[in-house]
């Protein structure tokens, strides 16, 4: 039996006063006649942070939170229900409640358990104490002092530092015996600036699956502090933004939340079993001009969005989305891939113990291209150079999304002139996803920072993409 | 056991928690206790899809010692848990900083008395019933026209919470609530592609919820609207925004009249009580103590007692949306506003939606909005949109892809009139609201 393994059923299980034959009864228990697949999900999870504002480290807050997801599968039919705390009685309760799918009867026992081995990702290593607190409040009054030095028109600072630990254990039917230990990281920035009477914002963070000490080596911190200054003097200077469609180029790095909207939700499993996505049934057509190649991969060393297993304890892998513009497959978790006959892809993911697993992305990103990104920029005559994005949104079914550029510049006879104020940028994802006429060499991969939601779930994501070319996209200035 | 004998518990663990916290030193301390307790059944094509039992319980302490304060939260109530996480909190307040503005509400802001709200009303519902009302509600939207291809199901959910607030004043407050809904997502196809809408019902008791029947011929009408849209044209339109939106954007009013925006600076209405905010036929006014209201409350999250609030009146701002603490900073007195407003409406003369139309002549009508791109410092807007076309006052054809855009502070005060179409369901309850011309961007 594997080390993590070991450790973690000490932590979650001995601690508690339970074994793993107790989760391997709770199975037993839920199998009923129908019943494809059951399993047990547990997890205990510590998180801090600390905030500064005003010049002072005014906020800090700490968390416990620890529970069982007790899961039945019958075909397409979910049972799922969660207690609060690790306990036996509530872990049984739990799985009586999911077992509601099953119908009468009993099936055969549970497989006998397979730990599921997988190549370590990220340390097990506790992150939150991997800095004194002293050294938390320091790092935080240093940002401050960085981000208020590098400009008097610097009138607001706020940062935040959070970390948290996560443990994990899951045991189902299908033989998986699976746990993981999870650091997770991120320090943010935000200023607000002022000059002459006008006020603008800026923002910076990053992090990742690493320790509160990486954040506080070198002078990575003060980079943050000083790009979000910089991000905030810049829109200072912003003027209103064209109305209407025209070309635009996404600079390397986060604008990937473009692939993340475009291409990546309407790809994941679910969707796509139940026909409601725009790209359901496409698989070998060309959805993409054929210099876009796509990947989610969440094997990627210490990224926010990667796993060393997903949250039903299947290895997470490199998947090979869009080839040459040709979809090549779905992001899929366990009952999906079942129901569409296929292989589970580690996209299982779910937000914690009280919430059931869907497919989700990992790290989300483009590979890179044969073009030059001044070469990009020199090609369009009248268009949009946009390289920070607020986030964005999709509706699967349409395929529409969108996504609001925080950080944009006017191209103007090849090029990058006046930054503009922010603008949402929206089209149909199969649409633009045909019109990326030119993709960069410089893959970039961001900070560190994104959230995806999904219906009500929330969970850290990666994303990346070269620059690139949009030929036609519309964008939503004031200026028609 | 039945949900709500946890009450008097739950208020004893809070007195509990209380007396660690003074055991601890602590020189001041709030605790807020929840449990939850609810049912999900969803249905789709007929077959029963989910069935979800969630069962919450947590507190969360914040301690202040001197001007310094710590939180910590946890999931786990056991005697051991309450005083590790007292423990938790202080030393995490050993390490923040004095804030001068930090400590609770005054004591004499609390409530002198519990106020029954009538928020409670369990339904008892069975996961069989419920899958018999998602199935009735989605196959009336699935009949509503033969181009409704496909289903995202029909969900009906029942909740019932406990929450309990206490502090060192000696104040400890609680009350329970239920929250039932209903609600269907259709899928509708035709030769232009796929789109999608949904529809819902929310209330405190189950027999006020709007029949499934209604919930799921909504879906199914407002889905198949949607079909075969064309692009907006790109230029400068009268906007009339649905009550769902408009409750969106009288969201961002109140996130910029808040006190946090206000002492951050960053807010597109810095300063501006006695300025013009809203047209001066136009009011805001919070109701906290309506009965069975979905944003009822009689304390709020810093334990002061509730109460009404006009924000703004004759769309001169009178008042910021402020917390204890965000009064303090700003020299001003709280409006019982921690956590958020509680059931505030738009006030003023309406019209149908019909008239409104009318009087929109020719532009867009909004029924959805996307994204993000909404910048509270500076008012900029710019959303991904959709919704029809309107021709001479009638509903032309669906529109999608194209974005809105223009400034907050321009959108609020040039609203031209409202429709009497309320939605209850929300908050913060809206009508239909004609804007002035925004930027559309379109196609070229």
């Amino acid at each position: 039996m594997s080390e993590l393994i070991q450790q973690v059923e000490a932590e979650l299980l001995a601690a508690k006063g339970l074994v793993s034959a107790d989760v391997q009864s709770a199975l037993e228990r839920m199998l009923g006649r129908n019943v494809d697949y059951g399993e047990v999900f547990i997890q205990s999870a510590r998180s801090e942070s600390f905030g500064l504002e005003d010049g002072i480290v005014k906020d800090g807050a700490f968390s416990v939170d620890a529970g069982i997801g007790v899961r039945a599968l019958a075909g397409e039919k979910t049972g799922f229900a969660y207690c609060e705390d690790i306990r036996a009685d509530g872990l049984n309760k739990a799985a009586d409640a999911a077992k509601t799918v099953a119908g009468a009867g009993a099936r055969g026992p549970a497989q006998g358990l397979r730990v599921v081995s997988a190549e370590a990702l990220y340390s097990t290593q506790d992150p939150i104490s991997s800095l004194s607190q002293e050294q938390k409040v320091a790092l935080l009054q240093h940002v401050d002092q960085i981000a208020r030095a590098a400009d008097s028109r610097v009138k607001e600072v706020n940062v935040r530092i959070a970390g948290s630990h996560s443990s994990m254990l899951v045991m189902a039917s299908d033989g998986t015996f699976s746990a993981d230990i999870r650091p997770l990281v991120r320090l943010d920035v935000s200023v607000i600036v002022e000059d002459k009477g006008r006020r603008e914002r800026g923002s910076s963070g990053g992090g990742g699956r690493r320790d509160l000490a990486s954040l506080y080596a070198g002078d990575w911190a003060d980079g943050l502090a000083r790009e979000a200054v910089r991000m905030a003097l810049v829109n200072l200077e912003a003027v209103d933004a064209p109305a209407g469609p025209m070309p635009v180029v996404l600079g390397p790095g986060w604008p990937g939340v473009l692939l993340h909207e475009a291409v990546g939700h309407g790809l994941e499993g679910d969707f796509n079993r139940k026909g409601s996505s725009a790209f359901s049934g496409r698989v070998g057509e060309q959805v993409a001009s054929s210099l876009c190649s796509v990947v989610d991969d969440g094997t990627l060393s210490e990224r926010r969005g990667s796993l060393s297993v997903d949250d039903e304890g299947t290895p997470t892998q490199n998947t090979m989305l869009i080839e040459n513009g040709i979809l090549r497959g779905y992001m899929q978790d366990k009952l999906n891939a079942r129901l569409m006959n296929v292989a589970a892809t580690g996209n299982g993911r779910r937000q914690s113990y009280a919430h059931v697993p869907m497919p989700r992305m990992t790290n989300t990103y483009m590979l890179p291209g044969q073009d030059q990104p001044e070469d990009i920029i020199r090609s369009v005559n009248r268009g949009v150079y946009a390289v920070n994005f607020g986030g964005g949104s999709v509706d699967i079914t349409s395929g529409r999304f969108v996504f609001s550029a925080t950080e944009a510049y006017l191209i103007e006879d090849g090029k990058v002139t006046a930054p503009i104020r922010g603008a949402t940028l929206i089209g149909n994802g199969p649409d633009v996803m045909n019109k990326v006429s030119m993709v960069g060499n410089d893959l970039g991969l961001d900070a560190g920072v994104g959230v995806c939601g999904k219906d009500g779930q929330s969970v850290p994501v990666g994303v990346g993409q070269p620059t690139l070319k949009v030929d036609e996209i519309v964008v939503g200035g004031t200026q028609a | 056991m039945e949900f709500i004998d946890q009450q008097a518990e739950l208020q004893q663990l809070v007195h509990d928690i209380l007396k660690e916290a003074r055991q601890q030193g602590a020189d001041q301390a709030e605790v807020s206790v929840s449990a939850e307790e609810g049912l999900g059944v969803s249905v789709r094509k007929g077959e029963l899809e989910n069935v979800e039992f969630n069962q919450d319980r947590g507190f969360g302490i914040t301690l202040q010692f001197g001007q310094r304060r710590g939180t910590a939260s946890t999931t786990d109530s056991s005697p051991q848990a309450i005083q590790e996480t007292v423990i938790a909190a202080k030393n995490i307040a050993r390490f923040t900083e004095d804030d001068p503005y930090c400590g609770l509400a005054d004591a004499e802001l609390m409530p002198q008395q519990a106020v029954d709200l009538d928020m409670y009303h369990p339904w008892e519902l069975s996961a069989d019933d419920a899958q018999l009302l998602a199935a009735e509600c989605e196959s009336v939207g699935l009949d509503v026209d033969p181009r409704i291809a496909n289903s995202d199901g029909a969900q009906v959910s029942t909740q019932q919470g406990i929450r309990v607030y206490g502090n060192s004043h000696g104040f400890v407050g609680s009350y329970a609530s239920t929250r039932h809904s209903l609600s269907c997502v259709l899928i509708g196809e035709d030769g232009n592609g796929m789109q999608r809408d949904y529809w819902y019902t929310v209330a405190r008791s189950a027999d006020e919820l709007d029949s499934a029947a209604h919930v799921g011929r909504e879906a199914g009408e407002r889905t198949i609207a949607r079909l075969a849209p064309s692009k907006a044209p790109t230029g400068s339109f009268p906007i009339m925004l649905a009550p769902q939106l408009a409750a969106g954007l009288i969201g961002h009013l109140l996130g910029a009249i808040s006190g946090g925006a206000q002492y951050r600076k960053a807010s597109f209405l810095l300063g501006s009580v006695g300025q013009q905010v809203l047209p001066t036929w136009l009011s805001l006014q919070e109701s906290p103590l309506l009965p069975r209201s979905l944003g009822g409350a009689y304390f709020d999250g810093d334990g002061v007692a509730t109460r009404s609030n006009r924000f703004v009146d004759a769309g001169i701002l009178r008042s910021y949306v402020l917390s204890s603490y965000a009064a303090r900073k700003l020299e001003l007195v709280t409006t019982a506003n921690a956590g958020g407003v509680h059931n505030l409406a738009l006030l003023g003369p309406s019209v149908s939606r019909d008239e409104l139309l009318r009087e929109l002549g020719t532009g867009l009508y909004i029924c959805e909005l996307m994204g993000q791109g909404v910048n509270g410092v500076t008012g900029d807007y710019s959303r991904g949109a959709a919704g029809f076309w309107v021709e001479d006052g009638e509903i032309a054809h669906p529109v999608d892809e194209f974005t809105i855009a223009g400034n907050l502070r321009d959108m609020l005060t040039n609203i031209v009139r409202m429709g009497d179409d309320f939605d209850l369901r929300s908050n913060v309850r809206a009508p239909s609201l004609l804007l002035a011309p925004m930027t559309v961007a379109g196609e070229s």
